[in-house]
């Protein structure tokens, strides 16, 4: 699904520059759940970002689903990110303009699906995230929860190989953590890929498999007993 | 090819970002609306002039006669210099096609009736080419001819509002008019282009008014006009040559202002032309600035827009956005808002245009108008540098890395 070797990245900061990944090599499989977890600065987020393909490696080699992401212009990786890629993000990242059904129907505008078969196919997935009833509010009408629903269903509809999760309840308070953790594993059980950025031990432990960054390098890698959130609710 | 959802996508953003619609256009309709007021005002202000001096022919020349000023030739000052039918002759005769139409003209007062009505108007005694020279416009009838001039009739031509007033609302033409005892034939009636006061006049031939005014003749004004083929400085020699030897005809000394009168309306029709010029320049200089100001308003507000926007950008590259659909997207708004604000900003201009339209006719400004093309091409200019303006920050925001975007918070 996901194969990362050597890969290297560094940010200029004035004059010097800060290395932050300093060669991650990482393979996924169709099928994982994975929590990549660090304490900031430890390169997770610029690792999730690369694997978006929302910023670019300095060196190393990226192929996602057997396709090399590398020297890719804006056009082509606005294609694979649309087809690849399904994001999550902690602050929602909502239109705010846009009402629940509109936002989910976005990423297939971009695919560029016919009016009548987005406004179908998102309001599949706002069935399936529980908020048809909610499809004609706009984000500021929603809560945290129901907001982030909202994007996991937006980052659903294009029906990407990898969900990225970006701390997708760093904003949110503990119960509905838990039911937006509840409800990854329920993708990830219909076999849905899902790499997940926490720093939170407990939302780790409830993927399969946790990945310990620091310092830019990869520190542990193992595969873990999932715990299901609906116990912990 | 026309893409239903992109619009759809943009009218969404117009509808629900209303404060900033109304912000960026309201920057368009007031720049325009400015333009389009300030274009009309000086438009009526040109408008004033071009009317004030479409009366008389502009290549129109006056002699005037007065008192001598100075003694000359041993003749003493103080005397009565009058032209009589002799000097138009030579006049003719002198100037040959120089002059393209000559007239005399004697001035009266006469109370004028016809049946029970009866009021006082100017006469002028003049010769056929006087109806060039006042640009006259025959309503009906004919005007004073050469024969009425060789048989010395007695027949009149007279303004449209000397009809109103006398002949109230029967028809004037063939009957006969009362001035001071003899009757007239009326042959015609006229209305002037210019002067709304000449049309309360009496034109009658020059001959009989010598005749009946005291059987001489003498004349009280000479006006000609000089052959339009000629430019300012020859228009300006000519009549500084008629007024040399006119003097040494009748003994004037040339420094003698009163005496003898020439007046060039070259000189005159010079000035309006400067005064034409720098309105021109006034108006290039307004459009400009207002042109200027509503691109300099237009730019601020395209890249505040982009700089507002820089997160929906994020969002977007991040759901699979190209590039050229964020340029477009943010484009097109600006350049329908420009627009739809420029055509109000026309609307409101032309407005109040119509409406203080009749109250700036004190203020020398006569039908303050614009011509739509002019604020049309000013809106497109509009645009143009709106969408330059944007195009810059636009692109750049559709090259920002989303990671960025998304950081900005």
């Amino acid at each position: 699904m996901l194969k990362i070797s050597q890969l290297h990245k560094s940010y200029p900061i004035g004059d010097s520059s800060l290395h932050v990944l300093k060669g991650i090599d990482l393979n996924v499989e169709s099928g994982e759940m994975v929590a990549i977890m660090g304490s900031s600065g430890s390169g997770k987020s610029t690792l999730l970002n690369i694997i978006g393909i929302l910023d670019e490696a300095d060196s190393g080699e990226y192929t996602l689903d057997g396709v090399e992401i590398k020297n890719l212009n804006e056009k082509k990786a606005a294609i694979y990110r649309n087809k690849f890629l399904g994001f999550i993000f902690q602050s929602f990242n909502l239109i705010n303009y846009k009402n629940a059904l509109e936002n989910v129907a976005l990423p297939l505008y971009y695919q560029g699906l016919k009016r009548k078969e987005r406004q179908e196919k998102a309001k599949f997935h706002l069935k399936k995230v529980g908020l048809l009833d909610w499809a004609h509010h706009l984000p500021s009408e929603l809560s945290g929860g129901q907001k982030q629903r909202v994007a996991i269903a937006r980052a659903l509809a294009a029906e990407p190989k990898l969900l990225l999760a970006d701390e997708p309840t760093g904003a949110l308070d503990m119960g509905t953590s838990y039911e937006i953790m509840e409800f990854l594993q329920q993708l990830n059980d219909e076999g849905k890929t899902i790499l997940i950025v926490t720093h939170e031990e407990d939302i780790a432990k409830m993927c399969k498999r946790i990945v310990r960054l620091r310092d830019g390098v990869i520190m542990e890698d193992k595969k873990v007993k999932q715990v299901r959130a609906g116990q912990n609710v | 090819m026309f893409d239903l959802d992109l619009w759809r996508e943009i009218f969404q953003s117009i509808n629900k970002n209303r404060l900033r619609t109304i912000l960026s256009g309201f920057t368009v309709v007031f720049a325009i609306m400015l333009f389009t007021i300030l274009f009309g005002l000086v438009n009526g202000l040109q408008n004033t002039f071009t009317e004030a001096f479409a009366d008389d022919a502009n290549n129109a020349i006056f002699i005037n006669s007065g008192r001598t000023t100075k003694a000359y030739k041993g003749l003493q000052a103080g005397r009565r210099i009058q032209f009589e039918n002799k000097e138009i002759d030579y006049i003719k005769d002198d100037n040959g096609n120089k002059v393209e139409f000559i007239t005399a003209r004697i001035y009266r007062n006469e109370v004028a009736t016809f049946r029970n009505e009866k009021s006082n108007y100017s006469v002028k005694a003049v010769h056929p080419d006087h109806q060039f020279l006042e640009r006259t416009v025959m309503n009906e009838g004919r005007y004073i001819n050469q024969r009425d001039i060789n048989e010395k009739t007695k027949v009149v031509v007279i303004g449209r509002l000397v009809e109103d007033d006398l002949f109230l609302k029967t028809t004037a033409l063939g009957k006969y008019i009362n001035l001071s005892g003899i009757q007239y034939k009326i042959v015609g009636i006229f209305s002037d282009e210019g002067n709304e006061n000449e049309e309360r006049s009496i034109y009658m031939p020059v001959s009989t008014a010598q005749q009946v005014y005291g059987n001489n003749e003498y004349i009280d004004q000479i006006n000609l006009s000089y052959n339009p083929d000629m430019n300012f400085d020859q228009a300006i020699a000519f009549s500084k040559s008629l007024e040399k030897k006119l003097k040494e005809r009748f003994s004037v000394a040339k420094l003698d202002q009163r005496a003898i009168r020439v007046r060039n309306m070259a000189e005159a029709s010079r000035d309006v032309n400067q005064m034409m010029v720098v309105l021109g320049i006034l108006v290039l200089v307004i459009g400009l600035g207002t042109l200027i100001a509503g691109i300099v308003g237009i730019s601020n507000i395209m890249i505040f827009i982009v700089k507002e926007r820089t997160k929906e950008i994020g969002i977007r590259k991040a759901l699979g956005a190209p590039p050229r659909s964020i340029v477009s997207i943010i484009l097109l708004e600006s350049v329908l808002i420009t627009a739809i604000a420029g055509y109000i900003g026309l609307l409101i201009g032309t407005g109040v245009l119509n409406l203080a339209g009749p109250i700036l006719e004190e203020y020398f400004i006569t039908d303050p108008s614009v011509k739509t093309s002019l604020v049309v091409m000013a809106t497109i200019t509009l645009i143009i540098a709106g969408a330059l303006a944007g195009y810059v920050p636009a692109k750049k925001a559709s090259r920002i890395k989303p990671i960025v975007a998304l950081r900005n918070e």
